[in-house]
């Protein structure tokens, strides 16, 4: 929320981030003083709960599974598995949501309950939302057991019944507490008629007067038919039970049997489906679809999926006042029972704040193939929008945006061009977090936001002065010009401080060595400098020469190397041969004549000068003598 | 597989590590700690998984960890590890290095002690990467490249060592004066390198030298529990390699253990038969060779998988009947069996710790996963 009281009649500006704005005080004018102050707002501060939290890092291993289905297996044999799959996600939401209300009762700050009650709400109407697609979607049960699973559908969202049901049990004399007709009357509301008859029971004993109409209502509860599925019986044949027993049902209430006992004449008329008597107990019913499927339990209990919506109208109508509007749930509630799957997933759209409900719902019945393919304007489909949406608004989290990625690869259109934007925006604080990122990179091939990351990774090494880890990440990224840098800066080191730093880098290159020509010179040197070590001075000779001869050294370097090459040379065995001491030879007179061109620099202090022209003279002087030597040593005959 | 459970906790686990438990107790441990990273606030935590007294706790799964207290930590955890049954030390992302208390009686933890800039840059933080601990000395190394010994009681540190970029393990006590600690080197090219700590006086004298060379950065050490001279090491390229220190050069075997970088790796404390791999790709391995007896293995769960060891090199001196088993390179002479211990397509497991039939891992997907009943 934004700070209103501070800002109001300030000038206001605004820059958007990744997910949020951060909007800042500013002068039209530039009298007066301003804030130094920036607020952030937050498009969406859900993802930010810790216990909501959990809710996304669930539901995406259950996504992520859901997507790895095999595609050749019939659809016939994979309904059970979506529907496990519903059930799965159904059971997350629920337990966030029994953790959110154990947090919302238990915590002091009054504000924070009042948050955490919310979000129990929005959690409640979105599992009562799901739990109907599923019913009506994906289970897509027939005529028959539709009615049965909408039963239990209603059953697991009016849990007070239960407890209402415990108070008056656990009382001294249940039959005579005051909720005692109102709990049987809700029992046989939701079709729960063993409950209700032991209820009923209980007051029989109590009025053993009355005792036959009671055992006519017992028997007309234990004789109603309910459908079974898995049975041997057809639909028309339960039809036609069902039939027989509304009409006795009718018969009693005409012949006044319940006549003496108001209650029991009440409930007689329910089990004919009656609405006015229905509308009486709005309270207990509580909400129009109630009263739906306690109605379409009682006249028609084998509707049709098709015919649902007719029913769904009239009885938000009939249940609804008409003076208040129809709240954003129940327009979703009726949207589904008129099987209009794309009005759903708008209206649920515009009223959460969060993608996550509309984007795992929409994958799921994708996969059950139940969304045509619905082009959007920029062309990817409903499914793909929803999940890009969902997963570009956890990639502004500092910590989910792992899980983001799956979701951007199981989006085939535009998935992957949205992951290469947004991976490379991720903050690399540590080494760890850059391995990870990069991972990621590499399994899909995203070279350049590899070679970005290494490039960042491999700056920080730099400007903090770790020259060999920076050049293990420009290996890594296999960036010819940064390992030719981070050379350069190698070779500086050395000539400034006379050895090498990172060793053992340098002397395991390998392969790698060949990325950068001035990469392979520095490792060529370090070997040299092994060679030279390992007292095999021939080798090293001749690798020094080689250098320089096939132009692999740069021309600033020559002069380091030729002051190496003063040592060989000085040696009292003949290292160089004549051949080789010529070559030098030339190599050092091209070195000078270009140091002697005009373009050297002029600022040049004298002290330099003179410590270049005594190099020269040197090396010309230990040339000229192991030339003499060579001469010598092969001009000898061996006798 | 049927004994594991995720527990959701709102956190990445960077690190997981059982609080040790008295050896003369045959108990199971009961309490562990975690450690979060890329969180806004990391959190040092730990939980239990025993018995609980006070919640009713007849729905929950048994041994469903339970959040005992928790503290919360500058930077990510980059290491964690029990200085004894009440102290922790946390290795921070900013270089800081903590202590930790955690008081059993009251469930809370308090800061014992925090080195701040125990490792940095001239300009920046240098991210403290690992860390040993043999009470009390305290021997860390970071980014920046130095090996930093603290003293648990003492406020500076005791000495610094530069020049090297390195992790460690944990250290095994040869005799009460002597601490060898075995340090991994952390660049492209690895170098597996063992100090040896010879005491004195309260001084330190350090003595480091290479012994062998691997060609992709690795990660992880451990070393064997009774054989000092077996180390096995992940890294990069997701290989799991048994080393033998006497001889260095190249590892007696090499196995291919996971498609993405190996966290950590370990040895089974008191069987050590058995070895545990976690790695980036989200599996956790269970390893196991059989004794020169041939028992049979019987795997619990699990998709089994023999592993073909290749690039072995016969251990000189053959068949000694002390080598271990993880000497043989020859896919032949002892069979190696591996067991994936968690459902597939978890993310990526960072870290795992295993006492006795207990193992704990926490991984990405913000999830912890204990298993009491592992089969060792």
């Amino acid at each position: 929320m934004i700070l209103s009281t501070e800002l109001r009649g300030k000038h206001m500006g605004f820059a958007w981030g990744q997910g949020n704005i951060f909007v800042y005080e500013t002068l039209f004018k530039a009298t007066g003083s301003g804030s130094p102050f920036i607020h952030e707002v937050r498009k969406d501060e859900d993802i930010y709960s810790p216990i909501l939290r959990k809710l996304f890092n669930e539901s995406h291993h259950i996504f992520v599974g859901l997507q790895t289905i095999r595609e050749d297996l019939p659809s016939k044999n994979k309904k059970p598995q979506f529907v496990s799959i519903s059930k799965n996600y159904r059971s997350v939401i629920r337990a966030c949501m029994e953790e959110l209300q154990q947090v919302a009762v238990s915590t002091k700050n009054a504000e924070m309950s009042v948050q955490y009650g919310n979000q129990v709400s929005i959690l409640l109407a979105i599992e009562l939302i799901w739990n109907l697609c599923e019913v009506l979607f994906i289970d897509a049960a027939p005529a028959g057991s539709l009615l049965l699973h909408l039963l239990d559908w209603v059953r697991l969202h009016k849990a007070d019944v239960d407890e209402k049901a415990r108070d008056v049990l656990q009382s001294d004399s249940p039959a005579e507490h005051r909720d005692y007709w109102d709990v049987v009357v809700s029992y046989v509301l939701q079709g729960r008629l063993d409950e209700a008859r032991q209820m009923l029971g209980k007051k029989a004993t109590l009025t053993p007067a009355a005792n036959n109409i009671f055992k006519m209502m017992d028997n007309l509860l234990s004789k109603m038919p309910f459908y079974n599925p898995g049975g041997t019986q057809t639909l028309t044949e339960f039809d036609v039970k069902w039939r027989h027993w509304h009409e006795e049902v009718d018969r009693c209430l005409q012949d006044n049997s319940f006549a003496s006992n108001q209650h029991l004449e009440v409930l007689c008329k329910i089990l004919l489906g009656d609405e006015d008597t229905l509308l009486e107990h709005k309270d207990l019913l509580g909400t129009w679809y109630h009263f739906l499927v306690s109605r379409l339990l009682f006249c028609h209990p084998t509707v049709k999926p098709t015919e649902l919506h007719y029913y769904a109208q009239s009885c938000m109508t009939m249940f609804l006042d008409s003076r208040s509007a129809p709240e954003p749930l129940d327009s979703i509630l009726l949207a589904a029972f008129e099987f209009d799957i794309h009005q759903v997933i708008k209206d649920c759209s515009i009223a959460l704040n969060n993608w996550w409900f509309v984007a795992h719902l929409t994958d799921l019945l994708d996969h059950c193939k139940l969304l045509q393919s619905h082009n959007l304007h920029f062309g990817s489909n409903l499914r793909e929008f929803l999940l890009l949406e969902y997963a570009s608004g956890l990639f502004t989290h500092h910590s989910l945006w792992q899980l983001a990625v799956d979701y951007f690869d199981h989006c085939l259109e535009f998935g992957r061009v949205y992951l290469e934007l947004q991976i490379e925006r991720v903050p690399l604080d540590t080494e760890r977090k850059a391995l990870k990122v990069l991972r990621i990179c590499e399994q899909r091939q995203m070279s350049e936001q590899v070679r970005s990351i290494c490039k960042i990774m491999a700056m920080r090494a730099l400007r903090n002065n770790r020259l060999g880890s920076a050049l293990s990440w420009s290996i890594r990224a296999k960036d010819a010009a940064f390992a030719t840098l981070i050379s350069e800066r190698f070779l500086q080191d050395y000539c400034a401080k006379g050895t090498f730093s990172d060793l053992d880098l340098i002397d395991n290159l390998g392969p790698a060595m060949l990325l950068s020509d001035r990469l392979t010179f520095l490792g060529k040197y370090r070997e040299f400098h092994k060679l030279y070590g390992e007292k095999r001075f021939k080798e090293a000779a001749k690798l020094l020469l080689s250098l320089m001869t096939a132009k692999i050294a740069p021309r600033s370097f020559w002069m380091t190397l030729l002051t190496d090459a003063l040592p060989l040379l000085e040696q009292k065995e003949v290292i160089f041969s004549a051949d080789q001491t010529y070559e030098l030879m030339f190599c050092l007179e091209e070195l000078t004549s270009s140091l002697n061109t005009p373009s050297s620099d002029s600022d040049k202090s004298m002290q330099e000068e003179d410590v270049e022209l005594t190099k020269v003279e040197l090396l010309r002087l230990a040339l000229s003598r192991n030339l003499a030597m060579a001469i010598v040593k092969e001009g000898t005959v061996e006798t | 597989m049927e004994n594991i459970n995720a527990k959701y906790v709102s956190q990445k686990i960077s690190k997981t590590r059982w609080c040790p438990v008295s050896y003369s107790s045959l108990q199971q441990p009961e309490v562990f700690a975690t450690g979060s990273w890329d969180n806004e606030d990391n959190k040092v935590s730990i939980w239990s998984i025993g018995n609980h007294n006070n919640s009713g706790l007849e729905d929950g799964f048994e041994g469903d960890p339970q959040i005992l207290c928790e503290h919360k930590h500058g930077g990510d955890v980059l290491d964690l590890q029990f200085l004894d049954q009440e102290r922790m030390v946390s290795a921070s992302s900013t270089g800081a290095v903590t202590i930790f208390r955690y008081h059993p009686n009251t469930h809370t933890i308090s800061v014992l002690q925090h080195w701040a800039r125990a490792h940095s840059y001239p300009c920046d933080n240098a991210p403290c990467t690992a860390l040993v601990c043999s009470s009390p000395e305290i021997v860390t190394v970071g980014e920046d490249g130095r090996i930093v010994v603290f003293r648990a009681d003492q406020e500076g540190a005791v000495r610094v060592i530069g020049e090297m970029r390195t992790r460690m393990l944990p250290p095994h006590k040869e005799s009460s004066l002597k601490l060898s600690v075995v340090f991994v080197r952390e660049c492209r090219q690895q170098h597996n390198s063992r100090g040896d700590l010879p005491k004195d006086h309260g001084a330190l004298k350090f003595d480091l030298f290479i012994i062998f060379l691997y060609r992709a950065p690795l990660h992880c050490v451990d070393r064997h529990p009774n054989q000092q001279h077996i180390v096995a090491t992940g890294g990069q390229d997701g290989m799991l390699c048994v080393w033998d220190v006497r001889q260095g050069g190249t590892p007696i075997s090499l196995m291919e253990a996971h498609s993405a970088e190996m966290w950590e790796v370990r040895f089974h404390p008191t069987n050590p038969d058995h070895l545990f791999t976690c790695s980036e790709d989200g599996s956790l391995l269970h390893w196991e060779t059989a004794s020169h007896s041939e028992m049979p293995s019987f795997l619990q769960g699990g998709r089994n998988s023999s592993v073909i060891s290749h690039g072995a090199l016969t251990p000189a001196g053959g068949n000694r009947p002390l080598s271990s088993a993880w000497l043989c390179g020859d896919s032949g002479k002892g069979c190696l069996e591996t067991t994936h211990m968690l459902p597939s397509q978890t993310m990526s497991v960072n870290s795992l710790d295993i006492i006795g039939q207990c193992l704990v891992c926490g991984t990405d997907g913000e999830a912890i996963f204990v298993n009491r009943h592992v089969p060792v």
